[in-house]
């Protein structure tokens, strides 16, 4: 047998082996995430001309960072849990939940809000281990066993709050959602640690580009040309610059963003670096190889649902934190919104597919519109509506690019 | 008019990175039986599904002939109706439904939407007794063995008038009785005007029904060859596919055998859902280092279902027994211990249980031993693309790249992934399912040579085959099993293929 003689293929038969994959195809991979990169860019222009530059104000793009947080969080944990082919419909009502007995607990019988916040976390992994039993275990499809849950606490919600609101919070809670780095530099007009920390994370992030470039050289791999690297760390410390110099002409970086960005790296290292993110993704491509392959699946999948069920409950503390009060009512919808966050960051319905940042991205299209459309004035009525369109748009666009490339 | 039914001309196909087909012709003429032959990723699967209108008219340039007329097919609905129908290489039936409503699928015999069930099950005993099937139309396809689902598939196409029947590896997953059974119903419509285009990699059988024969090679056409006229053997066709001549089937090797390493007793083992049912017997064997162990049987004797309930106790309930290694007794409760404790199982069934279709080469090779190229629990990516590239030079996987989705890989590729998956993974036993399952046979001298490789380097192999050819080059010992129980082990030297199919066949062993 001979190596294949084709044009096309002689490239990848060249004497310096291995390679990585060549720009193109890397582009070309990578197409769905970087459309939605270009899309949320899009939508942010647009609704920064029509709204007349409200939209990318300092206050406005903080405003941005505190509505869309608990959505957010609550993306994170559906990812997962979609790429390994199942759905959590119960992520709202677990919120409100959590965000309920946080307030008991607080304001009733003011338990110190660490003890609380514990105490929540816990217990939301207590509901994410029975869900996640059920799914995993007795292989009761997700679906059924989060619509129950969905159902389930929902009522016991009402139940715990007799249907009441309970307010106020004490401050040091209120302060996860609404407070902000303190400026320990005390710049005058502008906030300074926030353009120092923009500094540092500037400069973190191009010795990391420029570590994983030098590695990849070692091992001989092909690497984007140097022209284009250096385009890369530039555009990219532009942004991170613009960012934070508007978050610091107004109070500078909210407390939410920091556990937000925590998340993000945390999550998108564990999913794309891990063993245990790459059990993840297998389980969900096929199940029955990824068992055959010695990965613990049943294990795997429980945990994935422990995962979800204390990021369900983070999400309702930082709700709670946001309104200053737990109500029957939190938590509304937020399943949906999350499910669509994933499935618009480009997730596959049938499980496998789909990444941290893609979530992000996709709740920030969502949020961006939600804010946009409500500066201008238009009614929840029609927001839902358009964003039940842009969810659509944005699969079909996926499959139509898939159908492209095969 | 030609004497052709069928001229493929100039065909050219191209996916992104690979040209599978380039400059192809093909012509078939009326009423033979044409093979198609050529080593994996030669492009036969590909140029077969151009003809069925898989590939629609426009995504490749060439012209197709049906009959004298033009064919511009934009899917398969438009090719059957002209009575071109095609099995494909994967079985396409639905497990959960009848032989009647899998065959008449899609071609439902309905009034105004409404189906008429008298009619369809008229048919369908019809079409089963043309195809030799004695079962219900009733019966559900997954309870059928695989023989017996290929046929199901056959009855579906002859629902449809075939003028021309594509078969892509009709026999590769069936053992020697059923795919005999099946070449014979080939030639019976043969006599009765069916034209028929063959793809398979068993050479004996081709020699044995085909008139003519093309030989794809890397895309191209190489030649086709009159079966009658010019004489030719099977290293004749080998030669054309191959491009030299390949004197020998199976590598030799002088084998180096030492201490018994691994060992089975009383393995019993229960069907999963019928659990009275007892589908492993009492098995007892052992395979000592550097000894390559054979076990024979026909299909449903319990040889898939012996290996995957060692390995990990994938397959069945109330197992019990015992299993050792060196000596010692080591836990198989799961796949995990299975695997840490040096057990591989490289699966028959390698779209659905062997690969993640959805990931590329490099993440299937190294799943089963994620830790090797991993520090603690982060995978190191460049070390696992190095490590990957050896195995795809080692084992010679035709693709672009690494990076390629393993969907988009030709059968017998994907087969060599699921092998250098197992062979990363580092077993000091292996047990190989079918493992030369739709390979051709430049690259099953390849995977012999690798498998002799292993057990020269001190590895236990349990090589299950339906192929008793196979068996009988490769193997050093071999069990026979039927109904479930080993009926008989012989000595490379004691063997043949008679007294192998004897015992395959002996079902009163015990009082
Ligand atoms: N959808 C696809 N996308 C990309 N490449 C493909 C696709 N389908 C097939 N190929 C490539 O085209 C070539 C021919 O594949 P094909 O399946 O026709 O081979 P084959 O002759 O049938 O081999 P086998 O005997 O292994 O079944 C292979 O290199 C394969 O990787
Ligand atoms: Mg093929």
């Amino acid at each position: 047998m001979q190596m294949p003689t084709q044009k096309t293929m002689t490239r990848h038969s060249e004497p310096i082996e291995p390679k990585i994959q060549p720009f193109a195809q890397m582009i070309k991979n990578n197409i769905r995430s970087y459309s939605m990169v270009v899309a949320l860019v899009l939508i942010m222009l647009l609704f920064q001309l029509l709204t007349d530059g409200i939209l990318l104000r300092p206050l406005n793009v903080t405003n941005l960072i505190l509505q869309n947080s608990y959505i957010l969080v609550l993306a994170i944990g559906m990812m997962l849990v979609i790429i390994t082919g199942h759905i959590d419909l119960s992520v709202g009502s677990v919120a409100a939940f959590v965000g309920a007995l946080a307030g008991i607990l607080m304001v009733q019988h003011h338990v110190p809000m660490i003890v609380t916040v514990v105490l929540s976390l816990l217990l939301g992994a207590l509901i994410g281990a029975w869900q996640g039993f059920w799914i995993a275990y007795v292989k009761i499809p997700a679906f059924i066993v989060t619509l129950a849950s969905m159902l389930l606490f929902r009522g016991l919600t009402m139940v715990v709050l007799k249907g009441q609101s309970i307010a106020p919070f004490p401050k040091s809670f209120q302060n996860i959602s609404s407070g902000f780095l303190p400026d320990v530099f005390h710049g005058k007009n502008i906030h300074l640690l926030t353009l120092i920390i923009g500094g540092l994370l500037s400069i973190l992030f191009i010795w990391l580009e420029i570590k994983k470039r030098n590695n990849a050289k070692t091992y001989g791999f092909d690497v984007i040309p140097a022209a284009m690297f250096i385009g890369k760390l530039i555009s990219i410390v532009v942004v991170i610059t613009v960012f934070s110099y508007v978050l610091a002409t107004y109070e500078g970086i909210p407390n939410i963003l920091i556990i937000l960005a925590t998340l993000i790296v945390a999550y998108s290292f564990v999913a794309n670096k891990t063993i245990v993110g790459r059990h993840i993704y297998a389980i969900g491509g096929n199940e029955k190889a990824a068992q055959l392959s010695g990965v613990k699946t049943k294990r795997v999948t429980f945990w994935v649902f422990v995962n979800m069920g204390v990021l369900a409950a983070l999400s309702g503390l930082i709700f709670a934190a946001r309104l200053n009060a737990a109500t029957p009512k939190a938590g509304n919808l937020f399943e949906l919104d999350a499910i669509a966050a994933c499935f618009i960051g480009g997730a596959s319905a049938y499980g496998g597919i789909g990444t941290v940042s893609g979530a992000i991205i996709g709740g920030l299209v969502m949020g961006v519109m939600n804010n946009g459309m409500s500066l201008l004035g238009l009614g929840i009525d029609w927001q839902q509506a358009i964003k039940g369109l842009v969810l659509l748009a944005a699969v079909a666009f996926d499959i139509y690019n898939k159908n492209k490339a095969s | 008019m030609s004497q052709f039914i069928l001229e493929m001309r100039g065909i050219t196909k191209e996916f992104p990175g690979v040209k599978a087909l380039e400059n192809v012709n093909l012509q078939v003429k009326e009423g033979e039986i044409h093979a198609l032959c050529g080593e994996n990723g030669a492009g036969k699967s590909t140029l077969m599904k151009v003809l069925s209108g898989v590939y629609p008219y426009g995504t490749y340039s060439g012209d197709i002939l049906f009959k004298g007329g033009v064919c511009k097919f934009k899917d398969i609905k438009q090719s059957e109706e002209l009575g071109i129908v095609i099995i494909h290489q994967e079985l396409a039936l639905i497990p959960y439904l009848s032989i009647a409503e899998n065959i008449f699928l899609g071609n439902e015999q309905a009034k105004r939407g409404v189906i008429n069930w008298n009619e369809t099950i008229v048919k369908t005993k019809e079409l089963l007794k043309k195809v030799g099937l004695n079962e219900s139309p009733h019966t559900l396809v997954g309870n059928l063995g695989v023989g017996k689902q290929q046929l199901v598939e056959i009855a579906k196409a002859l629902s449809k008038e075939v003028k021309l029947l594509i078969l892509d590896e009709p026999t590769a997953a069936l053992n020697e009785d059923d795919s005999e059974n099946l070449l014979r119903l080939l030639l019976e419509f043969k006599k009765q005007g069916m034209t028929a285009i063959i793809i398979s990699h068993k050479l004996n059988e081709i020699s044995k029904v085909a008139d003519s024969i093309t030989i794809l090679r890397d895309g191209k056409t190489i030649e086709t060859l009159d079966m009658r006229k010019d004489h030719v053997t099977e290293d004749r066709i080998i030669k054309g596919m191959v491009g030299r001549d390949l004197t020998n089937r199976y590598p030799k090797r002088e084998p180096n055998i030492g201490e018994v390493i691994f060992e089975v007793k009383n393995w019993n083992v229960y069907h999963p859902l019928h659990n009275e049912r007892k589908v492993i017997d009492d098995v007892n064997f052992y395979i000592r280092k550097g000894e390559i162990v054979g076990i024979a049987g026909l299909m449903g004797a319990g040889r898939t279902e012996l290996a995957m309930s060692i390995f990990g106790k994938s397959y069945g309930k109330k197992i019990s027994g015992q299993i050792f290694k060196n000596g010692y007794e080591i836990d198989v409760s799961d796949v995990s211990k299975a695997i840490e404790n040096g057990i591989a199982y490289v699966t028959e069934d390698r779209k659905g249980n062997g690969l993640i279709l959805m990931d590329d080469i490099r993440k299937n090779i190294t799943l089963s031993r994620l830790n090797k190229v991993a520090k603690k629990f982060v995978v190191d990516e460049n070390k696992e693309i190095v490590e990957s590239e050896k195995y795809r030079e080692r084992l010679k996987i035709k693709t672009p790249s690494i990076f390629q989705k393993t969907e988009k890989l030709s059968g017998g590729n994907q087969q060599k992934v699921v092998l250098s998956k197992w062979i990363f993974a580092q077993p000091d036993i292996l047990i190989l399912d079918e493992p030369t399952r739709g390979i051709d046979v430049g690259a099953k001298y390849e995977i012999y040579t690798i498998i002799n490789q292993l057990a020269q380097d001190g590895k236990g192999i349990l090589l299950v085959s339906s192929e008793l050819p196979e068996i009988l080059g490769m193997c050093d010992r071999i069990y026979v099993m039927c109904e479930g129980r080993i009926t008989g082990e012989l000595s490379r030297d004691e063997a043949t293929q008679e007294n192998l199919m004897k015992l395959m066949t002996k079902t009163e062993v015990r009082g």
